[in-house]
């Protein structure tokens, strides 16, 4: 009785028999007690689904499996539960498909290529985890309370939780020692009824996790990222969108967010995406060390692989898996980031099982509930008081890939209403190479207002000042570039023209990030803030000293600007002396050219 | 199952309302019960639209199973279940519905999807889409008996591909480097020479100093007869024909063929890669034909499009067969694909090419323009990109010279094309010297390094080479995504 989930509990039955096929969706009848949302076994290959409709004594079935040979007149199997996520010690570091069966199970069941009906448990149900209480007997507990913890890596503490849905009297609790995640290692009294507690709870995919209540959005997630942290940064439980059209770097980007950023865990949703890609993931994590914890970088990742080419309706899925294994590490108190990549593949699965169940189709064949979905998934994000008391966060990074590059298209217009940070990425930029190719134009973040107080307290008191400056700049350089596409280049005084210079510097040298360079793939926030003083300062002195009569080729011909170009690849995180020989250089530069000038 | 099969026997629905040919299911028992297994047939059927058949009151036929279809004459011809349930069954045949009748069709219902015998001695024949002898000779006796439709394969279970593949062609070798184990389209126009290079492309590539058993396979889908015999003719002239099966659904055959064409190819594909162990080079093409026999399929079907009349499913459907390419760690074999698109109207933002481009591993992006300049192969550099390229390329595997002298170039020629811009407007005379250098690099980009002969095979020093030498028309100072290290070895030279 551990699984205790809000909705009835029943035993498998047949609940009634398949009437049609149609791709990933199947009609049954004859249908007797069956309950919406309720994972189902279809036919005697026992493919898994999930109840989507009730109509009468008919269901609408979608089926995360290949349907091929299924026929009518075969048996549909009711498991009794929802389409649930078994969470527990064990799910760190695995790769699972869109509804969590782990892959490295199913290839030792089915060998290379995927087979149908089969199942596996998400967590080792043999391992035995080293469990410490932390409470005592006797105790009166609420859902959601920290019992005890397991160290599940070497520098994450796994917290084993009271299921959300029950509250009464621990009247016992096991010694410390090593347990499966199936034995009882408590008990609760409630209403006279004892529930027995294991390490290992279940909860429904599509219903968010309770909360106690929702906090500010005032710490960023530094991503390491300069052109994320610096000009549109995003907050710890915030939410995200990434559009841009095939080849301008959504997946480029995901990877070093989830790389490189402060979270304690990341999930990562491979929804429709390449195989391939998430072979390379799988390859490069376990070989990257995280600055933080000096571990590798796999021991704080879940990757949930739903490639393009496994069954849409699993795709539907993945994405409630992931925000659900998410929502489950931030009740213990941590910091989760969610990559989904990509966001349109999971609406293309639900337009395409709309479509078969003949649904009334809006806009471009999406069905009309989609800007509700969308809603609902960002809504997920947060970052709230849990119910054990800790503070915990869920960021979600969508990548959306708007058919033809147009953000026109339905998928990404209602994302952007639902989330409140754009990274929209440009093709011109990464046509030029120029990665992460994040538009300094279209992108926004409003969170920017809620962090600037953050970064002003731990890196420097003029940060918001200097990044409006060069947010001017750049506003102004669009204005100019169109004078110059005209007229040419000689045509703008030198202070315009200086304006240009100085925005070419900084995209060369502080937005353009290289993500295979040892010293440049992350900057953390003392690095980012020193750069961008940096070239601020380049571009105040150089545009008093044009005031002056200083030529335009002089100031370009500085010994240090070259400094300033390289600076991203010549200096470590850890080196922060160097960006101050640089500022002495430059400020003395300056000061001779005026000294022969002025 | 036998009693049911008595059961089944149909009331003569449509008999009622046609008075002069019934169309009445009668059920025969197979001759042959024991090979058939559950297999039944049907004499009769309800309406046909098109490609498809709609027969009713049927026992219960599972989905996607493989049908035979025997036309007045005794002629048989395949089709698949594409939906069925406990009224109606939907039948796809492919090799087309001409001169079916209602009453004298019979269906053959094989109770098992439909399966490719595949074997090595397959390679140097040539087969219809089906997988049928076409060239006259028997049939292979096959080794394996296999579902075309595939199952995916399990990202754990894959390798990740970084073995560089030399194409001899400088703007792919150095550019968008083709890995083994990738699939890299080409999207191309009418009357552009995409057929040409795919042939180039299958003559020369090599693995960087290895040597490996290697095949090719061709599936054409709605090609001329013309470009079929190219291709033959470009194998044969090469000697590689024996290691070459040909899976052909020409222009005139029927198009509802063409949906199968590439799964019988991938088919055999994966038995030869990872059974056999070989490197399979797969080329399919055109792509925008099988999209147009989906839609029209779909259309029949009064399925909801999305764009353009496309289905929904476009994309799941084209994802099934560009994901069965890659390496598997338990098999030494790969298999590469290169599928082949002319993009309509040349526009790279329709669905079919859009689509591609989100699930293939980068895209080579043919320009009109450049074509007419006489420029092969007419590759456009910057919409071009192979996204596997990062980890096959460099130290041990190329050169360490080679990730940023590409990046470099990318960012010079990004450059030249704003600088043309700038001088169509105010002329060649109002730019700065600078922007002169760029402009003299970008006419020696396209016309040494780009540019070369049909036959011309390059080793992948040779482009390098050819790279540095076109980089030499800037001043050092402008090559700032190159170190000093590298710059001190080829650039001064």
């Amino acid at each position: 009785m551990s699984n205790l989930m809000p909705g009835g509990e029943k035993t498998e039955r047949i609940i009634g028999s398949v009437y049609r096929v149609n791709g990933p969706v199947v009609e049954a009848t004859g249908i007797t007690d069956a309950m919406m949302f309720e994972m189902v076994a279809v036919g005697g290959n026992r493919l898994i689904g999930e109840l989507v409709k009730l109509e009468k004594n008919k269901a609408v079935i979608q089926v995360y499996e290949d349907t091929t040979g299924v026929k009518p007149g075969e048996p549909v199997f009711g498991s009794g539960a929802l389409l649930s996520a078994e969470l527990g010690p064990g799910l760190i570091g695995t790769i699972y498909d869109g509804i969590l069966r782990p892959l490295s199970s199913l290839l030792q069941i089915s060998g290379d290529f995927l087979d149908r009906g089969i199942t596996a448990p998400p967590i080792d149900q043999e391992k035995k985890w080293h469990f410490e209480p932390l409470l005592d007997a006797g105790t009166a507990v609420d859902g959601g309370m920290i019992i005890g913890r397991v160290k599940e890596t070497e520098f994450f503490y796994h917290r084993i939780l009271i299921p959300p849905t029950l509250h009464g009297t621990l009247v016992s609790i096991a010694p410390e020692g090593d347990y499966t995640v199936k034995e009882a290692i408590g008990e609760i009294e409630k209403d006279k009824a004892i529930y027995p507690i294991c390490m290992s709870q279940k909860w429904p995919l599509r219903r968010p996790r309770p909360v106690k209540g929702r906090a500010a959005l005032d710490t960023p997630l530094i991503t390491g990222q300069r052109v994320i942290d610096t000009l549109f940064p995003i907050a710890k439980g915030g939410t995200v969108a990434i559009p841009g059209g095939f080849g301008t770097g959504k997946t480029m980007t995901q990877h070093a967010v989830a790389k490189w950023c402060d979270a304690d865990i990341i999930v990562y949703i491979g929804c429709g995406e390449r195989g391939n890609e998430m072979t390379g993931v799988l390859n490069e994590l376990p070989n990257l060390i995280d600055p933080r914890t000096g571990r590798n970088l796999m021991e704080r990742t879940i990757l949930i692989a739903n490639t393009s080419n496994v069954p849409v309706s699993a795709r539907e899925a993945s994405i409630y898996t992931g925000v659900t294994l998410a929502e489950y590490f931030r009740d213990q108190g941590y910091h989760v980031a969610v990559m989904a990549d990509s966001t349109s593949r999971w609406a293309e699965a639900l337009r395409e099982l709309s479509g078969r169940m003949e649904e009334m189709p809006a806009e471009e064949g999406f069905p009309a509930y989609l800007p509700t979905r969308i809603a609902e998934f960002y809504e997920r994000a947060g970052f709230m008081e849990t119910l054990c008391g800790k503070n915990g966060s869920v960021t979600l990074i969508g990548a959306v890939s708007p058919p033809g590059g147009d953000f026109s298209e339905p998928v990404t217009q209602h994302t952007k209403r639902f989330v409140r940070c754009f990274w929209s990425l440009d093709r011109q930029l990464a046509n030029a190479r120029h990665y992460p190719a994040i538009s300094w134009l279209d992108s926004y973040s409003e969170y920017l207002s809620d962090i600037a107080p953050w970064w002003e307290q731990n890196a420097g008191a003029d940060w918001s000042q200097n990044r409006s400056i060069i947010m001017d700049l750049l506003q102004k350089e669009v204005r100019l570039n169109q004078v110059v596409k005209l007229v040419g280049p000689d045509a703008l005084p030198n202070s315009q023209r200086f304006i240009i210079d100085t925005c070419t510097l900084f995209k060369n040298a502080f937005l353009q990030q290289n993500a295979f360079d040892e010293n440049d793939r992350y900057s953390t926030v003392n690095k980012q803030y020193k750069m961008l003083e940096l070239i601020v300062q380049y571009y105040q002195r150089g545009h008093k000293a044009i005031k002056n009569g200083v030529t335009l080729v002089k100031i370009r011909q500085m010994k240090t600007y070259q400094d300033l170009v390289k600076m991203k690849f010549s200096i470590a995180n850890d080196d922060l002396a160097e960006f101050d020989k640089i500022m002495n250089r430059l400020e003395r530069a300056f000061d001779q050219l005026e000294a022969i000038f002025g | 199952m036998v009693d049911q099969r008595t059961s089944v026997k149909s009331t003569p629905v449509a008999a009622a309302s046609t008075p002069k040919k019934n169309a009445q299911h009668t059920l025969l028992l197979p001759a042959r019960i024991d090979e058939l297994k559950s297999a039944r047939e049907y004499i009769g059927i309800d309406k046909i639209d098109g490609p498809l058949l709609f027969i009713k009151k049927t026992h219960n036929v599972g989905y996607r199973e493989l049908v035979e279809c025997v036309d007045g004459s005794g002629n048989v011809r395949l089709g698949m279940v594409l939906e069925t349930s406990a009224d109606i069954v939907v039948v796809q045949v492919f090799e087309g519905t001409a001169s079916l009748t209602l009453p004298e069709t019979r269906l053959r219902f094989s109770g098992e999807p439909h399966k490719l015998g595949v074997s090595e001695r397959m390679l140097g024949r040539v087969f219809n889409g089906l997988g049928q002898p076409r060239d006259g000779g028997p049939a292979p006796r096959p080794e394996h008996e296999l579902n075309v439709n595939g199952k995916p394969i399990n990202p754990t279970a894959r390798a990740y591909p970084r073995d560089f593949i030399q194409t001899g062609i400088s703007v792919i070798d150095g550019m968008n480097t083709l890995i083994r184990g990738q699939k890299l389209p080409i999207f191309s126009g009418n009357g552009l020479p995409h057929n040409e290079l795919a042939a180039q492309i299958a003559r020369q590539s090599k693995i960087h100093g290895a040597e490996s058993e290697f095949a090719v396979i061709f599936a054409a889908m709605g090609v001329k007869h013309d470009v079929a015999n190219f291709f033959i003719r470009s194998f044969e002239e090469s000697g590689v024909m024996h290691k070459v099966a040909l899976f052909l659904s020409l222009a005139d055959d029927p198009s509802i063929e063409r949906l199968i064409t590439p799964r019988s190819a991938l088919t055999l594909a994966e038995f030869l890669a990872f059974e056999k162990n070989m490197h399979v080079l797969v080329i399919l093409t055109d792509m925008s034909n099988y999209c147009e026999s989906l839609r029209e399929v779909s259309t029949i079907r009064g399925e909801i499009p999305s764009r353009k009349g496309y289905p929904g499913y476009l994309y799941s459907d084209l994802a099934e067969l560009y994901e069965r390419s890659g390496m598997l760690k338990s098999s030494s074999g790969s298999i590469t694909q290169l599928p082949i698109l002319t993009m309509p109207n040349d526009d790279i933002s329709h669905p079919i090419p859009d689509l591609t481009g989100y699930i293939t591993e980068g895209q080579i992006v043919f320009e009109r323009e450049m074509h007419s300049r006489g420029i092969y192969p007419p590759v456009a550099g910057l919409p071009s990109l192979s996204r596997l390229m990062k980890d096959g390329i460099g130290k041990e595997m190329t050169r360490e010279d080679h990730p940023h002298l590409a990046s470099q170039l990318f960012a010079a020629y990004s450059y030249v094309k704003d600088v043309r811009n700038l001088a169509s407007v105010i002329g060649e005379e109002e730019l700065t010297p600078l922007d002169n250098h760029y402009l003299e690099f970008g006419r020696a980009f396209e016309e040494k390094f780009i540019t070369q002969r049909m036959d011309e095979e390059r080793t992948i020093e040779q482009t390098l080479t050819l790279g540095w030498e076109t980089l030499r028309l800037l001043p050092a100072e402008e090559l700032t995504r190159l170190t000093e290290e590298e710059i001190d070895t080829y650039y001064a030279i």
